[in-house]
């Protein structure tokens, strides 16, 4: 079995499965029952400046869609920041740290966009004996309304501003998460650099209405006939997610800014993928709280058990292997010529891949009357769409037609060299190729 | 082909070779992969499982069932062998209708459980098939147990010592090991000699040692193992059968049924095998469906279970008895065997109609006669040849919660024991346990 052991800007963990700062991190009693059942670490739900601590809501606080069988694919949440007194949370995360001192404990803080406010806060987490701070620059609503979360995420000036007091006041290592819910991430993580920041989470919860009620003519979740946006998760934001990760890491000013992934991690695969993308471990939420704390059992033993037979004896081995395979469009190969297949014995003949080519595509699939599905390779521009839509996994495949073969949709004969829009002749701003 | 299902007697090759080969073809097909994924998908990953508490071995269901939907099918096997060694056979043969599949939250949602039987076959067969073995052994304790019955209790409790660290031998009475698993399980269960490629599989972890023809009592005695062992395991099963205290037991063709299956699995050409007209099968455990079914799946033409009590006593599961109609067999409730008909050889049984009558089955006078040209006994087994030293409760080795004889340095499980249900599975914990408890008392 694979060694999962994990250190992240100089922090231990014995594997690298933090649970994000959310609802399942918000006490004692919960962070117990996660270490117990083998999460590597936690980030602390995010604590606030002393005082009376903020109140939430009392009707639903999250919203969800579903897919087919009732599946969680994605959460909604008006949760705000915790409501527990600052003095509660700083004994209890002292405690827990004390008897699991192998695993991870990094506090989540969000204090007004004052130097003294962050000033005093930060000694209190130091003497928790807690590995490191998180900063929430990304939760979107409710704190956002009062300028903390994402209010401070989408401005970088006050990201650099607030995480050089944090650097200035404290030697605990500095993560700052960040907020999607702006046009371009490497902003704010350019930002949070130059302040000093020992590395960067992302995704936090996305602006998001989930549904509206029909009869009150309401957005869901509703309070009292109300409905206000909320911090989307879960699944169905893994794609985002593993894009702006995927920015970050191959963006130049911020190549070697570590990276913590979050959006949407169910399975071991998404971890490895957002690890893959750069990521130097991953933060999880919903799947634990769709599944419970033991869904990481699961995680731990596929992770192990694809690094077994990857031959990879340590996660950091796995962090960034596919960045440099992550391009701009304009250096896609556009002599690479794939052709849909149909694999006859493991098609059922439901007749999506046709009905989705034929309507909505390039006519590429043939239908007989008795309802065998092939492939019109004069037509087919290897799009995926057959593949998405197919219910059967690997019935149908995209096949690379081999150099020299002539594409029956062109009639041209097939390249072995690479050929992108930078040298295509249809660009006007092409550039002669060497 | 001499003869047809309607051909008098008891006679061989009543059906040719294609169709004796597709009845006896495996009763549940193997998932493929994208049944696999689809059936995993239904789980629900329920907290503290309801399928996982019935599961006599407590086998991490939701975890296993995830790994297969996570494309980590190896893990899967590893989740359930860590827990079950002989996984792969219980999910052939364990009645997961009255255990995990019974108490599935989606059997109460929708009337259709996940499939977690034929789930745990999918996860266990694709490691197994690969050759892998998933364990080591531990450092040696230079300890030696002595394992008496190579059946589903010996041969969990002989894998676990091995894998702590103990050296095992197993002594079994038969040519061939597996016990049950080898001779007692209805053919189309266990298909294309599973039954000794998961012995083999079993063995690889190496440290356990295998001494057929060697039974207790006959070629070992307890005492003589206890001298030469740290420890005995006893998981010889039940050898003895019950008779049928019916007049006529002794005619020709009134056989037991546990010998009629064993035969049938040791069959390499079953069109060899002779069998009834008129089969009559005396019981209402799984041994009465598994010899019926097999009796006319191997081309008798009327098989009739005959069980003295009613439906709702039965031994075996409503799936099995629905198994046994849907291949033509009949099911009589509430008759009793009263004598076997016939000169020599039996041509018939006369049974009487039964009731309860304050709290005793008793006979109601009426009487009945079934024509049958072959009779199977399958009214249970007996423990036979159990040590005099030991103590015995129920017709069993009595044991404690840690498979503990009355003898110190003795354990024992599996049928042979008094304890769980007579199941594969609950066998394949009680040897687990016995390991545990025999390895912590011997490194202690």
């Amino acid at each position: 079995m694979a060694n999962l052991a994990s250190e992240f800007i100089g922090i231990k963990s014995p594997n690298p499965f933090w649970l994000a700062s959310a609802p399942p991190t918000d006490k004692e009693y919960n962070v117990r029952r996660a270490f117990e059942a083998g999460w590597g670490g936690v980030v602390w739900k995010t604590l606030g400046e002393e005082g009376p601590p903020v109140v939430n809501v009392n009707g639903p606080r999250y919203g969800a869609i579903w897919g087919a069988d009732r599946r969680l694919l994605g959460l909604n949440n008006i949760e705000l920041i915790t409501d527990r007194p600052l003095e509660v949370n700083l004994r209890e995360i002292k405690a827990v740290k004390k008897d699991y001192p192998d695993r991870a404990i990094i506090v989540s803080l969000m204090v007004p966009c004052e130097e003294e406010a962050w000033k005093k806060i930060l000694p209190l987490v130091e003497e928790t004996g807690a590995d490191g701070v998180e900063l929430n620059f990304g939760c979107p609503h409710g704190m956002s309304e009062r300028g903390m979360g994402a209010a401070v995420g989408q401005v970088p000036e006050y990201i650099e501003m607030v995480t050089r007091w944090v650097k200035q006041y404290s030697k605990l290592p500095c993560i700052v998460k960040l907020t999607p819910n702006i046009t371009d991430v490497r902003k704010p993580a350019e930002a949070a650099m130059r302040g000093g920041a020992d590395a960067v989470s992302l995704i936090n919860t996305i602006n998001s209405i989930t549904s509206v009620d029909l009869d009150l003519f309401a957005p869901e979740p509703t309070i009292d006939g109300k409905g206000a946006h909320g911090g989307y998760c879960g699944p169905a934001v893994k794609p985002i997610a593993l894009n702006m990760v995927a920015e970050i890491a191959r963006n130049p000013e911020t190549a070697n800014l570590p990276i913590s992934g979050i959006g949407g991690v169910t399975t071991w695969k998404d971890a490895a993928e957002f690890m893959a993308l750069g990521a130097g471990n991953v933060q999880v939420c919903t799947a634990a709280m769709t599944y419970g704390f033991k869904i990481v059992q699961e995680m731990i033993s596929g992770l192990s058990d694809w690094m077994d037979q990857k031959g990879v004896t340590s996660v950091s081995e796995i962090v960034g292997r596919a960045v440099p395979n992550t391009t701009d469009w304009k250096d896609l190969n556009l002599n690479y010529i794939a052709k849909a297949k149909i694999d006859q014995d493991l098609c059922i003949s439901c007749g999506r891949c046709f009905a989705a080519c034929e309507d909505t595509s390039h006519q590429a699939i043939n239908m007989s009357d008795d309802r065998v599905f092939s492939v019109n390779d004069d037509e087919c521009v290897a799009c995926n769409l057959c593949v998405n839509v197919c219910p059967i996994q690997d019935c149908i495949t995209m096949e690379q037609m081999p150099a020299g073969a002539i594409d029956p949709r062109t009639g041209e004969k097939v390249s072995d060299k690479h050929g992108d829009w930078t040298t295509h002749p249809n660009n006007p701003m092409a550039t002669a190729a060497e | 082909m001499p003869n047809s299902i309607a051909t008098n007697g008891v006679v061989a090759e009543r059906l040719d070779k294609q169709t004796l080969a597709d009845n006896f073809t495996d009763l549940h097909p193997p998932l493929d992969d994208h049944e696999a994924l689809v059936a995993a998908d239904r789980c629900y990953f329920c907290h503290d499982a309801p399928c996982m508490t019935a599961c006599p071995t407590d086998i991490d269901i939701p975890l296993f069932i995830r790994q297969i939907a996570t494309g980590t099918p190896d893990a899967s096997a590893k989740t359930i062998f860590s827990q079950n060694i002989l996984g792969g056979m219980c999910a052939r043969v364990c009645p997961t209708e009255t255990l995990c599949e019974e108490v599935c939250v989606r059997e109460t949602a929708e009337g259709k459980p996940v499939e977690i039987g034929r789930l745990q076959r999918y996860a266990t067969d694709t490691l197994m098939g690969k050759g892998i073995h998933p364990f080591v052994r531990a450092k040696s304790t230079g300890k030696k147990v002595a394992v008496v019955g190579a059946g589903p209790a010996g041969l969990s409790c002989a894998h676990r010592l091995a894998m702590l660290g103990n050296n095992v031998v197993i002594y079994d009475a038969r040519a061939k090991a597996g016990g049950l698993n080898e001779f007692g399980i209805a053919s189309y269960k266990s298909v294309d000699g599973f039954a000794q490629n998961e012995l083999n599989w079993l063995l690889s972890i190496g440290g356990i040692e295998l001494k057929t023809g060697q039974s207790l009592g006959v070629d070992i005695t307890l005492d003589g193992l206890s001298n030469d062992y740290h420890a005995v395991f006893l998981g010889m099963g039940l050898a003895g059968v019950n008779a049928l205290r019916a007049d006529g037991e002794d005619k020709d063709n009134v056989l037991d049924a546990v010998s009629f299956i064993a035969d049938l699995r040791q069959a390499s050409d079953l069109s060899k095998l002779s069998i009834g007209r008129r089969v009559v099968v005396i019981g209402g455990g799984m041994t009465a469906v598994d010899a019926a079914v097999q009796a006319k799946l191997l081309g008798a033409e009327e098989v009739t279970i005959a069980y003295r009590r009613g439906k709702d006593r039965m031994s075996a599961s409503v799936y099995e008895q629905d198994l046994a109609t849907s291949k033509g067999v009949r099911i009589l409730y509430n008759v009793q065997p009263e004598r076997i008909l016939g000169n020599g050889a039996a041509v018939g049984v006369e049974f009487a109609y039964t009731q309860t009558k304050d709290g005793k089955l008793v006979s109601t006078g009426e009487t009945f006669e079934l024509r049958a040209d072959q009779v199977f006994k399958a009214i249970g087994q007996t423990l036979t040849g159990a040590p005099d030293a030991l103590t015995i409760e129920h017709g069993k080795i009595a044991v404690d919660e840690f498979g503990r004889t009355s003898q110190s340095g003795v354990w024992a499980g599996g049928d042979c024991a008094n304890g769980g249900e007579d199941l594969t599975v609950t066998a394949v914990a009680e040897g687990r346990d016995a390991a545990m408890d025999i390895h912590a008392s011997l490194t202690a």
